[in-house]
């Protein structure tokens, strides 16, 4: 019974495993493509394994070239900024509506929900007139302005502050403290799961994000990362280097692949739990 | 007396944090979402080409809500949305549980699996569409050349070909979501009870028995869950066009945020771009009030 079980379950690993190879495929193809001289990329059967290395040369020329590593410089600005400004403005908001008995709480909280119905698109016409008439078009700034105003965060923010018992700031009020001291110095330092978890979803949403770089910047040495591989696969209607467009889209990934590596059960269960953002 | 007004002075000041303490986010959403959803309202009844200036907008009442039906564009978006949406969730659920009670149940090593699957979902969707793009290429790409290897002589052309565009979009878009919906699945096929399997197999069930009959009704709610925000979420599909396809040929692959975006900042129809918005809202919140009814009844 036992050794026929192993069987099924040899059999079973080795499927899922040639599945798991085809799902592969396409990051192993843009890794390999990096590294190999333009002529060779599509040579067929396709060489997995690069006969004439050409990484060191691609690597370099793709960082040194066409603002490649400016714009690299400015996702790292952008989701650092939006990463670090939308969990400390949603914590403080998340505060008050877990912690604050103050008149229109409950309607107020709502409404906020409600507006998470909302998709981004319907408002980015109006938001797009906003950050120019604020002068903000075409800047950095415009842009991570727009993405630190997370309600989403809220809202996890304050399911995790629910959870904290108010004895905890009662006993701080007790003792004389505000709601300042109590939320700095007492409930901030406690919400560090939540808050790593909201920072990794966080910084993946915003280092992935395409269309909001793409409305809101027009000039090249503004660009974030994701719109200069963009820009790479163009090639202003010529013929793209696909091993150029490779190696952009391996560095544009390599960050969040670091992060996954670095934090993978935190980001998977991140994710899980993020499933509500849409 | 005197204790009654210093409870309603604690209560003054109690507000007045509680005030303090949202302003800073209540000022951004007013802003960035209020404001622009009122504004995004009046725009739709208006005809407005954004370069005229503010002086130029011009009320034309509900033109903007016929005239959508008679665009061709607009209707084969609406379409291609639809379908789009439909394809990559019956994909990607059908495969994310199957994938999800294997790794769970009948596999060695099934943390390398996890992160396998998993990856592709952390890679942009523009990292993954160039990737796509190079690999689908229709005459030197790798896909096709193998195609062409096992005797196929007239492979697709995939991005370039009308008939394949939307085929090759969803491929790529379920390839890449794939591990999110395997992850969530994961979770809720841990959580059905191993006694639950081993009653099953002393009365003989066996493992496809097992799977329809315990554990798809036990992820039911998981199923609606990922249902419901991955329509959502597929309405909003973006990205992996404007790289890939830009919604060609033709309007083959076009989509309806696609369409929104290049009538508004393309052609710069502001009011005409508006009112399609408010048609994915529509869409949207059909699709919410569907799944609040259905969990209320969940939860009776």
């Amino acid at each position: 019974m036992n050794r026929k079980i192993n069987v099924v379950r040899i059999l079973i690993t080795a499927i899922m495993f040639a599945a798991s190879l085809i799902m592969m495929l396409p990051l192993v193809w843009m890794v390999s493509a990096s590294c190999k001289i333009e002529q060779d990329v599509f040579a067929y059967p396709i060489e997995w394994i690069p006969t004439r290395w050409n990484a060191i040369e691609n690597y370099t020329k793709v960082i040194l070239e066409n603002q490649f590593f400016k714009n690299y410089l400015n996702s790292f600005i952008q989701t650092g900024s939006v990463v670090v400004l939308s969990l400390l403005l949603s914590s403080i908001c998340a505060y008050a509506f877990a912690k604050i008995k103050f008149k229109g709480r409950d309607q107020l909280f709502i409404f906020l929900l409600a507006l998470m119905m909302i998709p981004p698109q319907l408002t980015l016409i109006p938001r797009f007139m906003i950050i120019q008439k604020m002068h903000l078009y075409n800047t950095l700034t415009g842009l991570i302005l727009m993405e630190i105003f997370s309600v989403y965060g809220v809202f996890m923010l304050r399911q995790f502050m629910m959870s904290i018992p108010d004895s905890i700031c009662e006993s701080g009020m007790m003792d004389g403290a505000g709601h300042v001291t109590i939320f700095s110095m007492i409930v901030f330092p406690m919400m560090k799961p939540a808050l790593a978890t909201l920072g990794i979803l966080k910084t993946v949403w915003t280092w992935n994000d395409y269309q909001g770089p793409m409305v809101f910047l027009t000039s090249k040495e503004k660009f974030t990362v994701q719109l200069a591989v963009q820009q790479f696969s163009q090639a202003d209607g010529m013929t793209p280097i696909y091993s150029l467009v490779m190696t952009g889209a391996v560095i544009s990934t390599l960050p969040l692949i670091i992060l996954f590596i670095l934090f993978q059960s935190q980001v998977i269960d991140g994710i899980a739990v993020g499933a509500v953002k849409g | 007396m005197k204790l009654g007004h210093r409870t309603i002075n604690k209560q003054v000041k109690e507000n007045m944090m509680g005030y303090l303490f949202i302003l800073p986010q209540f000022l951004g959403v007013i802003v960035f979402s209020v404001i622009p959803i009122v504004f995004s309202l009046y725009l739709s009844f208006t005809e407005w080409d954004f370069l005229s200036g503010f002086s130029n907008i011009k009320w034309i009442g509900m033109k903007n809500f016929i005239d959508i039906w008679k665009d061709v564009a607009f209707t084969d978006s609406l379409k291609n949305t639809l379908v789009f949406s439909v394809a990559t969730i019956v994909f990607e659920l059908g495969l994310g549980v199957v994938v999800a009670v294997l790794i769970d149940k009948y596999v060695y090593a099934s943390n390398y699996f996890k992160v396998v699957f998993f990856i592709p979902y952390i890679s942009s969707l523009v990292a993954v569409s160039v990737v796509f793009k190079a690999i689908l290429q229709p005459s030197f790409g790798p896909v096709n050349q193998f195609l062409m290897a096992i005797g196929i002589t007239n492979p697709p052309k995939w991005f370039g070909d009308y008939r394949w565009s939307l085929t090759a979009v969803i491929m790529l878009t379920v390839w890449r979501d794939l591990g999110y919906y395997v992850i969530v699945f994961l979770a809720a096929v841990k959580g059905v009870s191993k006694e639950l399997y081993e009653a099953a197999a002393l009365d003989g069930g066996n493992g496809l028995q097992q799977f329809w009959y315990i554990t798809l009704p036990l992820v039911k709610p998981t199923t609606f869950f990922l249902m419901v925000t991955g329509i959502i979420g597929s309405f909003k599909a973006f990205d992996q066009i404007a790289v890939t396809t830009q919604g060609g040929p033709g309007t083959s692959s076009s989509v309806l945020v696609y369409y929104i975006y290049n009538s508004a900042f393309r052609f710069y129809k502001m009011g005409y771009a508006s009112a399609m918005a408010w048609v994915l809202f529509v869409l949207i919140f059909i699709i919410t009030l569907i799944q609040w009814k259905y969990q209320k009844i969940d939860v009776e």
